[in-house]
């Protein structure tokens, strides 16, 4: 059969490309029946085959002394020490929760959840990055995806404990909600998903498979447009009870040797899912037969089947002949599995309905087959520069100060954080609204620090830098809690690819993520790409690498927090500032503007900032740390007097020196921290400032409860609770 | 002593309570499950947090018909101790041991936060290591822990004592802005007429270590422990 006699609707619904759609004959040496086609479109999908970024994804460094498994697998896991392996992957959701914001938020938590689980590991902790328009029009997406968000995790019984919240006019029509989920396992049961073992069994456990998600995998590839809503159908419908049972008897696989792997269902359901599995042993192939199936509903075909994208189902390898062993632990939980195939040696992925066979294709073809897409990338026309010499200068800056702590970008997240159950598990030792949440790691000393962050208006003026600099306040964000960071996981959210400048940002984003990673060696050991997110060929979100991180404390004993907690502690700025205040919150909230460049990184300088802050928190010379970022320093300070409930008397900010006034107040110069150090402590920290050669500044003293700087402003602890606490609710 | 941590599909605060019973207190640990036939000679039953079968019709209507539940019962008819915690508390008041139910927060959004607890009674086996109306600090985390009953209930309530728990402030004074889901009389806990069936909506195992942010949970289960060392002597 050509091209041109296949209708071209049913090529578009099932996202493949005429082009496409040759290479696939020409590799069969015929035309792919309705089942296979289907099943092609799925993995071939931008979402399962990342045909326009896989190539620039190999730039990114993945390998490390700790990394125990990087990308290709569920999810990456490091060692962390004592035994133990932290698994971790983040994971885009963003296509559905803009149709169906609950849901869509649902189960993205769900499917990262399962993918923790398919490598052994306990799930421990979530962290959730969001991106929305400005409020209040964007108040349905913002209560549906908290509340999705809340009622899957709170529900399963794993603690949300970090994660971001932003505004802006780009996120307006293709919000954001990008999932992480952190676990635990011991390092000799580390697992991956390898359908090792010719003739070994292929059991579904969990939710029985309906009709629901069917071409999620390429909805999620497309622009979203007016017809959007009529994809809902496209958006499943998670059970957090049923994926707390699967989890249950997931772990309780443990006390057998049965199992070979575990997979999780997510995008492409079981099609990806089998093919997956298979295509990472070289020569294998598996056989499944659709009729064994259990469904949700009559009349499915087995394009139904092997397309739905029903919630809470994984994919067992099982050793021949024990399968009783491994039904009878899912019993115990009252979870349906089956015995659906087998796994083969003849590298084909077949699929019989009983006696008929009604697909067969080469595992490879469907995991490896897509034809990379060569895109081109070409520079926009330069952002909107900045000239500092015709901002108007800082009047004010305590009232300043409380119309940026009322911005929705910087206010506090109390409101958003106490929907989410955060303690269960009795882990968190660093609970939310700092700068990283720490969750102990029980029988030992061990501490987990762990963020989720990107700046994406940075992004926007400069992805390069932009990208440099999410993964250095990430890792700010590890070590402000006395954690060393470890190992990185990646959520690249764009907009098309297909249009240059876009793939420039994509380009010049991964560059700049593998020259961070680099510099501050971190491996990026998994991650998601998620493309396509503007609508109807406008509104076109930023660039937004959204940066998951995990960091490790020898002792939590000896974590900090951002909050001052002594009245006479010294209160210092480490690190220098300049006139940063391109793509600053203070230039938007107060001059109304996205211009600039965004503040220059010096990764060595940065490097350095890091070593000098785990050295003294170490030495136990730090009493609190706080990352300084969003808002500059006022704001940084603000959040260490709210946070501890101890305000801060300062002298004057010197106007006369290179840097501004309101630069020096809210420029937004990385690798800089606030701490607080009791006298004592004093003269060793700054020598040790000495001896790492990094900057260290007097800010003040904590005391009372007003930030004041003599001669120049002074505001109470109450006036800008108000403004903080107020705003995002 | 020995504790027994009911665990139903869905329930997540049983490894949580386990965690203080075994490694805190260092007493007697044993999992009860909801298709159990007998407590396993626990002194102690404890119905912990979660979401026992989802909680899709309604918290706690699945789980009191539980087969172990009819034990449960029993025990606590010859005096047993049980103790329901959160989803434990709504699945006593759907079994009839406690009076009232827990309905959806008054700002109808889930709520995790750290709460300020008047003990209204010190007498009880769980609440003997604490000071009388002492202030104590425990974390809740619910979406239906709005406690309600008819006013004939709640004035037998009151009469009979059974108010052991009250949101209030920090200096022990009981607000309407101290109340967190809309609970009336800012009930938190309540026992029954006996004083050994005891629910409540915060989570004292969730602080019971310094490390979390407070020890005020440890006293409950330090009473506990105490009152049975207590019995056993007598």
């Amino acid at each position: 059969m050509k091209v041109e006699q296949l209708d071209e609707r049913r090529l578009r619904e099932v996202a493949l490309t005429p082009d496409e759609y040759s290479a696939i004959v020409d590799q069969l040496k015929r035309a792919p029946n309705e089942v296979e086609l289907g099943m092609l479109g799925v993995l071939w999908s931008e979402h399962c085959s990342y045909k326009s970024s896989k190539a620039l994804l190999r730039r990114l460094p993945s390998s490390g002394a700790s990394v125990l498994q990087g990308p290709g697998e569920n999810a990456g896991a490091v060692n962390i020490g004592e035994g133990w392996a932290a698994v971790f992957k983040i994971e885009s959701h963003n296509h559905p929760s803009a149709i169906e914001p609950y849901q869509g938020a649902a189960t993205g938590v769900g499917g990262i959840i399962r993918d923790v689980i398919a490598m052994g590991a306990r799930p421990i902790a979530l962290l959730d990055s969001l991106r929305f328009g400005p409020l209040p029009a964007s108040r349905h997406h913002v209560d549906g995806v908290v509340a999705g968000i809340g009622g899957y995790g709170n529900c399963i019984g794993i603690p949300t404990v970090a994660g971001e919240i932003y505004f802006e006019d780009c996120y307006a029509q293709n919000p954001l909600v990008n999932a992480m989920c952190v676990g635990l396992v011991p390092v000799h049961r580390l697992m991956r998903a390898r359908a090792e073992g010719t003739g070994n069994s292929l059991l579904l456990v969990g939710a029985d498979t309906g009709r629901d998600g069917i071409h999620g995998a390429s909805f999620a590839s497309v622009e979203l447009d007016e017809n959007s809503s009529q994809r809902r159908p496209a958006v499943q419908v998670g059970n957090p009870f049923l994926e707390k049972c699967l989890l249950e008897a997931c772990m309780d696989l443990a006390h057998t040797d049965a199992v070979v792997a575990i997979q999780d269902l997510g995008a492409a359901g079981l099609t990806s899912s089998v093919a997956e599995c298979a295509g990472r042993v070289r020569g294998a192939g598996a056989r499944i037969d659709v009729s064994l199936v259990p469904r949700r509903e009559k009349g499915m075909t087995p394009y139904h089947v092997m397309l739905s994208e029903s919630q809470e189902r994984m994919l067992v390898v099982v050793q021949r002949g024990r399968e009783a062993e491994v039904e009878s632990i899912f019993q115990a939980w009252d979870l349906t599995s089956a015995v659906i195939g087998e796994v083969t040696d003849d590298g084909c992925l077949t699929v019989v309905d009983g006696g008929r066979e009604v697909a067969q294709l080469p595992v490879a073809l469907l995991t490896d087959g897509a034809p990379l897409r060569r895109l081109v990338g070409v520079a926009p026309a330069q952002r909107p520069a900045l000239d500092l010499d015709e901002l108007a200068p800082l009047v004010d800056p305590g009232a300043a100060l409380l119309r940026l702590l009322a911005s929705p970008n910087l206010s506090s997240r109390r409101g958003i954080f106490r929907r989410y159950d955060h303690m269960v598990g009795d882990s968190t030792v660093v609970p939310p609204g700092g700068d990283a949440a720490v969750l102990r790691i029980k029988g030992t000393r061990l501490g987990l620090a762990m963020t989720t962050d990107c700046n994406s208006r940075y992004c926007h003026l400069d992805p390069n830098l932009g990208a440099q600099l999410a993964v250095a306040e990430a890792a700010r964000n590890i070590v402000a809690t006395g954690a060393q960071p470890l190992a990185v996981t990646d959520c690249l959210n764009f907009a098309n690819p297909d249009r240059p400048e876009v793939y420039w940002e994509l380009e010049e984003t991964i560059a700049g993520l593998a020259q961070a990673c680099r510099v501050l060696e971190l491996p990026i050991v998994s991650g998601n790409v998620s493309l396509y997110n503007e609508s109807s060929g406008e509104s076109a979100i930023y660039p937004t690498p959204v940066i998951g991180m995990i960091g490790l404390l020898e002792d939590y004993g000896r974590r900090l927090e951002a909050g001052l907690r002594s009245e006479g502690d010294f209160v210092l700025l480490v690190g220098s500032s300049h006139n940063d205040l391109g793509g600053s919150e203070y230039l938007k909230v107060e001059h109304g503007r996205i211009a600039g460049r965004p503040p220059a990184l010096d990764l060595t300088r940065e490097r350095a900032v890091h070593k000098l802050m785990l050295a003294a928190a170490g030495g136990g010379l730090l009493r609190s740390a706080h990352d300084c970022s969003d808002g500059g320093m006022l704001v940084a300070l603000a959040e260490c007097c709210l946070l501890g409930g101890i305000g801060v008397r300062c002298p004057p900010v010197q106007s006369e020196g290179p840097v501004r006034t309101d630069a020096a107040f809210f420029g937004e110069s990385p690798s800089r921290f606030i701490v607080s150090v009791p006298s004592r402590a004093m003269p060793e920290m700054q020598t040790l400032a000495r001896r790492h050669h990094v900057e260290v500044t007097m800010l003040g003293l904590a005391g009372g409860d007003v930030i004041e700087f003599e001669g120049q402003f002074r505001v109470s602890l109450a006036e800008m609770r108000q403004a903080w606490e107020g705003t995002v609710t | 002593m020995k504790f027994g941590v009911l665990v139903f599909p869905g329930t997540w605060s049983d490894r949580d309570c386990g965690w203080v019973v075994d490694q805190v207190l260092g007493e007697q640990l044993t999992y009860l499950w909801h298709k159990d036939a007998d407590l396993k000679g626990c002194d102690c039953v404890i119905l912990p947090g979660g979401f026992a079968y989802g909680d899709y019709l309604r918290t706690g209507a699945i789980a009191r018909f539980a087969p172990v539940m009819e034990k449960v019962g029993e025990f606590a008819d010859r005096g047993g101790l049980v103790w329901g915690i959160c989803n434990g508390f709504q699945i006593l008041c759907e079994a009839g041991l406690l009076p009232g139910a827990l309905i959806r927060n008054a700002s109808l959004e889930f709520r995790c936060q750290w709460t300020n607890l008047m003990v209204d009674r010190n007498d009880l086996p769980y609440t003997s290591q604490c000071a009388e109306r002492e202030v104590i600090r425990i974390p809740i985390s619910h979406g239906e822990g709005s406690y309600f009953a008819d006013p004939a209930t709640l004035s037998r309530l009151e009469q009979n004592g059974q108010v052991v728990f009250r949101y209030c402030d920090a200096d022990g004074r009981v607000t309407p802005g101290a109340n967190p889901n809309g609970s009336l009389h800012n009930i938190a806990g309540i026992v029954n007429k006996r004083g050994n069936v005891l629910g409540m909506m915060p989570h004292p195992e969730r602080c019971s270590e310094p490390e979390l942010g407070g020890t005020d949970g440890l006293k409950l289960f330090r009473s506990v422990v105490e009152s049975a060392t207590r019995a056993l002597v007598s």
